[in-house]
């Protein structure tokens, strides 16, 4: 797993999506404990582990890993 | 140690005993009547290894001495009048982090700019918290250049005690005129500083903070209570007050500071004319000495209030008298001193 | 499989109450970061301001102080004077250090202390409505310029690092932002620039910071740090606006 995001964490600003040069990062439907829609990654495959989207997250929400 | 009399300001007296307590941060502003006291500390902080800034405004001193208490120093600012006005917001500050720190106010004429003559119209600023919020500062007022260093050293033992704010208020009299006193007034032990609570870098411990903004509920009330358990203390402990002449007195004079050295002097002389007129010296003016005029107040005594105001001290008295008594009041303002002749005069109205 | 990103030591594991989009949860993160490259947590001591940031104190983990408004520099300077060796910084907003706290920025500075400033200047002040601040644009509508800035009301829009910049006892100012990773970078190296300066006892040093305000701007958390890009930046350009070696 290259990407974990904390949903609870999340604020859903968006910033992430916007800087994902693989674009695998997305709203999610479902709200979480504070009334917030987060942010879930569509695709783990694909993730490159850039750490653009954890960099980009003004709440520590995401942590990277690589191999 | 030999010791030998030394001529001295009461704003210098203020800065030497400061030292003697182990002040090692001093921060102010020029303004008259206490720019001898900045000046000394200028000199004197740099001889003892301490660190001395003139800042840009009294606000800036207020809040780097706020700075240097919670890094763990003793520290002090100076200031008059206007100055004092300014530094009231950085004070409520520092009484809510319960900081230790020294404020000394050589009061002069006001309100406004005034002028630069000694006064007693900043009793109310002082002894009723000043800055906004539910807090109170020591307050002790010298008479003498004795006092001036007696009573700092003294505030620098109560404020690092209790870790409420001292502020000693002086008059542009007190501060800048020259009397003798014995060196051995400065031949004291460093106050001792036991912080366990200041901020140096969290190696070893939890980060800690100093902060006074609680928004969680009941926090704020919780800190209030606690500052008011230690108000209690110590207006059961450290009041400090001179009476004369009070076992047979129908009217006492009740004064402080400069006023007081006045009074003493006519009470003196109007003793060897029988009349029986006696005084009341409160040196601490927070805490007032209530119980001490409670205990004189009756059918056989009244109390005059003789102030260099237009009457802030009294509301004291006659809060204390609890209507028992009947509480006169002479005040003069402006910077004018009264004389004897004035406040004997003052006194033969209500006694013969 | 090695972690390569994450919360910095120098963070506490609270929740920010900030709001989606706002730059202190960034900034925050690049000066704990920085205190952890520079195994400085144990010997820091930050300033926090009134405004937004106020309880930026709940967000660190080290000895922080809160100090009145404007006044972080003052409070520095006692601190750093007292404590010379450890790392002193203050965070500010732009009401904290370009309106109330002018006098205390501009002293600071020229005395030279040695301490470290992080301004943040997102335009307009959040925590009490968003109202006019010294660094709105002209036109850019606020709760008391509700028409925009007027340069005949309101004045211009106030470039304290520029003005600090002419003072000798500065010795490193640079204005970034944070609205996209390249510019996050920077504003990680410029932090970094200035608390070294500090550690190698050079003298006063500030970064300003343009950053979002998502919900004044009216604007959503992407819009707004395309705002700084495209119009917030031609007021106040990026780069380094003063280094002495």
């Amino acid at each position: 797993m290259r990407i974990k995001i904390d949903a609870d964490r999340c604020k859903g600003c968006g910033l992430c999506i916007e800087v994902c040069p693989k674009k695998i990062l997305k709203l999610s439907e479902k709200v979480n404990k504070k009334g917030m829609k987060s942010v879930l990654c569509i695709n783990e495959a694909e993730c490159i582990s850039c750490a653009s989207c954890a960099i980009m997250c003004p709440d520590c929400a995401i942590t990277i890993f690589k191999e | 140690m030999t010791n030998k009399n030394i001529l001295i300001s009461g704003n210098e007296a203020c800065a030497e005993a400061a030292i003697t307590a182990g002040c090692r941060f001093y921060a102010g502003y020029p303004i008259t009547p206490q720019n001898e006291l900045t000046k000394y500390m200028a000199e004197r902080m740099r001889e003892v290894g301490g660190v001395f800034i003139q800042s840009e405004s009294e606000i800036a001193a207020i809040n780097m001495v706020f700075g240097a208490s919670l890094a763990g120093a003793k520290a002090m600012t100076s200031s008059s009048g206007p100055g004092i006005s300014l530094k009231q917001e950085g004070i409520s500050y520092i009484a809510a982090c319960r900081l230790p720190a020294v404020i000394i106010n050589v009061m002069r004429g006001g309100p406004g700019l005034g002028n630069i003559a000694p006064a007693q119209g900043d009793y109310f600023q002082a002894t009723r918290g000043g800055g906004h919020g539910d807090y109170r500062t020591i307050v002790l007022a010298p008479a003498s250049v004795s006092e001036s260093a007696l009573l700092t050293y003294r505030a620098f033992e109560l404020t690092e005690k209790y870790r409420v704010p001292a502020i000693i208020l002086s008059d542009g009299m007190i501060g800048q005129m020259m009397e003798t006193v014995s060196s051995k007034i400065f031949d004291k032990k460093e106050v001792e500083n036991k912080r366990n609570w200041i901020l140096t870098g969290c190696a070893g411990r939890q980060p800690r903070l100093v902060k006074s903004l609680f928004l969680e509920q009941g926090a704020l009330e919780g800190l209030n209570k606690t500052l008011q358990q230690t108000y209690k203390k110590i207006e059961q402990k450290e009041v400090i007050v001179e009476t004369d002449y009070e076992k047979d007195s129908k009217l006492l004079v009740v004064s402080y500071g400069s006023v007081s050295r006045i009074v003493k002097a006519c009470v003196k002389k109007l003793r060897k004319q029988n009349i029986k007129v006696g005084f009341i010296r409160p040196v601490t003016l927070w805490p007032f000495p209530h119980f001490e005029v409670k205990k004189l107040a009756g059918k056989k005594t009244n109390f005059l209030v003789v102030e260099m105001s237009e009457g802030q001290m009294v509301e004291d008295v006659r809060l204390a008298a609890e209507g028992r008594s009947k509480v006169y009041f002479y005040g003069r303002s402006g910077g004018h001193i009264p004389t004897e002749e004035e406040i004997a005069k003052e006194i033969k109205k209500y006694i013969k | 499989m090695k972690k390569i990103f994450g919360k910095p030591d120098s963070l506490t594991d609270k929740r920010t109450h900030y709001c989606p989009g706002c730059g202190h949860g960034i900034i925050h993160r690049l000066i704990a970061e920085v205190i952890d490259e520079l195994s400085m947590r144990e010997k820091t001591i930050g300033v926090a301001p009134v405004g937004c940031a106020v309880l930026a104190y709940d967000y660190w983990n080290f000895d922080v102080t809160e100090a009145a408004h404007g006044r972080p520099p003052a409070v520095a300077t006692g601190i750093k004077r007292v404590l010379p060796d450890k790392l002193v910084f203050t965070y500010q907003g732009d009401g904290d250090l370009a309106a109330i706290g002018t006098a205390e920025i501009i002293h600071a500075a020229n005395r030279a202390e040695n301490i470290s400033v992080f301004f943040v200047n997102n335009g307009v002040y959040g925590m009490t409505g968003g109202q006019l601040a010294p660094t709105t644009v002209l036109g850019q509508r606020t709760a008391t310029a509700p028409l925009g800035r007027d340069y005949k009301l309101d004045g211009y829009p106030l470039k304290i690092s520029e003005m600090l910049s002419v003072l000798p006892g500065v010795v490193f100012l640079e204005r970034t932002s944070i609205f996209n990773v390249a510019n996050i970078i920077k504003t990680k190296q410029a932090i970094k620039k200035s608390l070294i300066a500090q550690i190698e006892r050079k003298g006063f040093s500030m970064v300003e910071i343009l950053s979002p305000c998502p919900v004044y701007w009216g604007l959503s958390p992407k819009q707004a740090m395309d705002r700084i890009k495209e119009e917030v930046t031609k007021e106040y350009p990026l780069g380094i606006i003063k280094e002495q070696n």
